[in-house]
C-alpha cells in the first residue's frame, strides 16, 4: 500500500505543477486555437530566472512573479511575430523557442544546469514551513495544489470578465470582434502572455521543487501540455459541472500517471519522450474520433 | 446619377466617391471592376442593390467596411473620410451582417455573453465582469422582439441555435449600439424562405425604429422590391437602375425581372 501511496503523491507532487502549464496551453491552444510551440523555451526561462534570482537571495514567491511576467514577456514576443509580422503560429513558436535557449543560457551564465540547494524556495519557507510531522511530507503536493487551483481561479474569473470574454470570442470568431471594433490580434497576443506567463510560472515552481534549474527542461514540454488539454477536456466533455481549466489539470495529472506508471511497469528512461510522443498521438487520434462525432451532432444548419 | 452631388464634407454624406478598383492587376484573371464609381446614399435611407454575379455589390460593401481596400477615391461615412482606418475601426460605427450566419455571433458563447459583449461595443473591454446582471432584463425584451423564444434560453451556447435564430440574433446584436451605417451583406441568402421572410421583416423593424442609414445587397428581387426606399441594380462595375422612392412604388418584381434578365444575356448567362 505505501508503494501505492508514494506513487500517487508522485504524480501529485508534479501533475498539479504541469497543471499549472496545462491551464497557460489552454488558453492559447483551446481558447484561442493557437499551437503555442514556444512553451518549450519559456519553461525553462521561469525555471533559469527562478534559480537565477534565488541564488541572489530573492524572496521565492517574488521571483515566481517575476518568472511569470518574463514567460509573458516571451509569449508577447511570439504574438507580435504571428500578429504584426504575419509569420505562421507554428514557425513564430519555434522562432521564440529557438531565441529562449541562448536567453537561457545567457541568465545560467553558460551552465546546463543551476543548483540552489538549501536556499529558501516556496516548499521550504513562508506558509510550507509552518507545516510539520506528517503533513511535512506532503508540503509538495499541498502548495503545488494550491498554486494550481490559485491559477485556475484566477484564470476562470478573467474568463468571465469583458477582456476574457473577448478573448474567447477571438479564437472562436475573429470576424466578431472585428465588428465589436477590436482587433482580434492583439486579444491574441494577451491571450498568449496569459498562456506562455503560466508555462513559466510551471517551470519556476518544479525548479523549486527540484531545488536546480535544468536548460533542458524545457524538451517535449509542449507535447506533454497539449496532450494533458487534449486528454482533460475531451475525457470530460460531457461533464458539465468541470471546466475546462479544471479539466486541463486534471488531463495533466492522468498524464503524468500514465507516465509513471509505465516506469514502474519497467520501461527504460531511454524510452520516456517516445511514450511521451505515442500518448499524444493517441491523445490527438481519440480527440478526432470525439469531435468528428460531436460534429455530425452540430452541423451548420447552412450546410445541410 | 443625375443629381447633384453632395459637398463631401455634409456630415450627411455617406457613400463613394472616384472608386477604381481592379483585381487580379497584372495578371490573366485582371478584372477592371470600377472605373470613376461613384455612389451616394441619402442619410436614413434603406437602400437594396441587385445584380448578377461579379457585378460589384460585394465590393462596395467591402469598400466601405474597409476589407479590401480602394485602388484611389475616397470612402466617406457621415462626410467623414474613412479610407484610412481600418476594418474593426470602421466596425465603431458601421455594422454589418453576413450571408454566413455564423460570422455574425459567437457559437462556442452563449446567448448572453453575446450580448454583453455586443452591449460593451465601444467602451472598453478591460477586468470589469463581462455580463453584468442588471443588463439581462433589457437583454430579454430585445430577444422578445425577434419572437422566437430565445429570451428563454439565455444561457444555451449559440452553436446549438438554427441558421435562422442565429441571423435574426446577429442582426440584432449588430443594431444594439448606435450606427451610422448599417450593412446588409445578402443575409438572407443561406436561410430557407420562411427565415428569411422572418428575418427581412424584423430588418425592416430595427432599421425604420431606430432610423439606420442601409445598405443590403441581395439576390432576392421580391426582398428588394417590397423593401427599403430604394433601388439599385448593378452591372458590371456600374449602376444600370437607380430607382428612389417615387420610381420604386410603381416597380414591379416583372419590371425587375426582364432588366435583369437583359443584362445577364450580355453576360452569356
Amino acid at each position: 500500500m505505501d508503494i501505492v501511496f508514494g506513487l500517487i503523491r508522485n504524480v501529485l507532487e508534479e501533475g498539479f505543477i504541469y497543471g499549472i502549464m496545462a491551464i497557460g496551453v489552454y488558453i492559447t491552444y483551446r481558447v484561442l486555437d493557437f499551437p503555442d510551440l514556444s512553451v518549450d523555451g519559456t519553461f525553462p526561462l521561469g525555471a533559469c530566472i527562478t534559480a537565477m534570482l534565488i541564488a541572489a537571495g530573492v524572496n521565492p514567491w517574488l521571483a515566481c512573479l517575476i518568472a511569470f511576467l518574463c514567460g509573458g514577456a516571451a509569449g508577447c514576443v511570439t504574438g507580435l511575430l504571428h500578429v504584426k509580422l504575419r509569420i505562421t503560429d507554428l514557425l513564430s513558436g519555434i522562432l521564440v523557442m529557438t531565441a529562449m535557449w541562448s536567453v537561457n543560457l545567457v541568465i545560467t551564465n553558460g551552465s546546463a544546469v543551476l543548483p540552489f540547494y538549501n536556499k529558501d524556495t516556496i516548499f521550504t519557507s513562508g506558509p510550507a514551513a509552518l507545516l510539520t510531522g506528517d503533513a511535512k511530507q506532503y508540503r509538495i503536493v499541498l502548495l503545488g495544489a494550491v498554486c494550481c487551483i490559485v491559477v485556475k481561479l484566477i484564470i476562470d474569473l478573467y474568463l468571465r470578465t469583458k477582456s476574457g470574454l473577448l478573448l474567447r470570442a477571438s479564437g472562436d470568431n475573429p470576424q466578431y470582434v472585428i465588428s465589436l471594433g477590436k482587433d482580434p490580434g492583439t486579444m491574441k497576443i494577451v491571450g498568449l502572455v496569459i498562456g506562455n506567463g503560466c508555462t513559466a510560472l510551471a517551470g519556476s515552481i518544479l525548479a523549486q521543487q527540484s531545488e536546480s534549474a535544468n536548460i533542458q527542461s524545457g524538451t517535449g514540454m509542449v507535447v506533454m501540455a497539449l496532450a494533458s488539454v487534449i486528454i482533460g477536456t475531451s475525457l470530460l466533455r460531457k461533464v458539465k459541472w468541470i471546466r475546462a481549466t479544471s479539466a486541463a489539470v486534471i488531463g495533466a495529472i492522468l498524464y503524468k500517471a500514465c507516465l509513471v506508471i509505465a516506469m514502474q511497469l519497467g520501461l527504460p528512461t531511454n524510452f520516456l519522450k517516445l511514450l511521451m510522443a505515442v500518448l499524444f498521438t493517441i491523445a490527438l487520434v481519440s480527440n478526432n474520433l470525439f469531435a468528428g462525432r460531436r460534429k455530425k451532432q452540430n452541423v451548420n444548419p447552412t450546410q445541410i | 446619377m443625375s443629381t447633384q452631388l453632395k459637398s463631401e464634407t455634409d456630415k450627411n454624406f455617406v457613400g463613394l466617391r472616384h472608386i477604381y478598383k481592379t483585381f487580379n492587376l497584372g495578371s490573366v484573371n485582371e478584372v477592371v471592376l470600377f472605373t470613376d464609381f461613384n455612389l451616394e446614399i441619402e442619410k436614413n435611407q434603406f437602400v437594396s442593390v441587385v445584380g448578377s454575379n461579379g457585378s460589384g455589390k460585394t465590393t462596395i460593401l467591402n469598400l466601405l467596411c474597409g476589407s479590401i481596400p480602394v485602388d484611389s477615391g475616397s470612402v466617406f461615412v457621415n462626410g467623414r473620410e474613412i479610407g484610412k482606418l481600418k476594418e474593426h475601426e470602421r466596425s465603431r460605427f458601421i455594422g454589418r451582417v453576413f450571408q454566413d450566419p455564423s460570422k455574425g455571433t459567437c457559437p462556442e458563447l452563449t446567448i448572453l455573453e453575446n450580448m454583453a459583449l455586443a452591449d460593451n461595443k465601444g467602451s472598453s473591454f478591460g477586468l470589469q465582469l463581462g455580463v453584468n446582471k442588471r443588463r439581462i432584463d433589457y437583454y430579454r425584451t430585445q430577444l422578445e422582439l425577434l419572437k422566437l423564444g430565445l429570451e428563454d434560453k439565455l444561457d444555451l451556447k449559440v452553436s446549438s441555435l438554427s441558421g435562422g435564430q442565429r441571423q435574426a440574433l446577429a442582426l440584432l446584436i449588430c443594431t444594439m449600439t448606435p450606427l451610422d451605417l448599417l450593412i446588409l451583406d445578402e443575409h438572407t441568402a443561406a436561410l430557407d424562405p420562411r427565415s428569411s421572410e422572418t428575418v427581412m421583416e424584423l430588418t425592416e423593424h430595427l432599421v425604420r425604429e431606430k432610423q439606420l442609414t442601409t445598405l443590403m445587397v441581395t439576390h432576392n428581387l421580391k426582398f428588394a422590391v417590397n423593401y427599403g426606399d430604394r433601388l439599385i441594380m448593378m452591372h458590371r462595375g456600374n449602376i444600370v437602375l437607380d430607382a428612389g422612392p417615387e420610381e420604386k412604388s410603381s416597380l414591379q418584381i416583372r419590371d425587375l425581372t426582364e432588366k435583369f434578365n437583359e443584362i445577364s444575356i450580355e453576360d452569356g448567362n
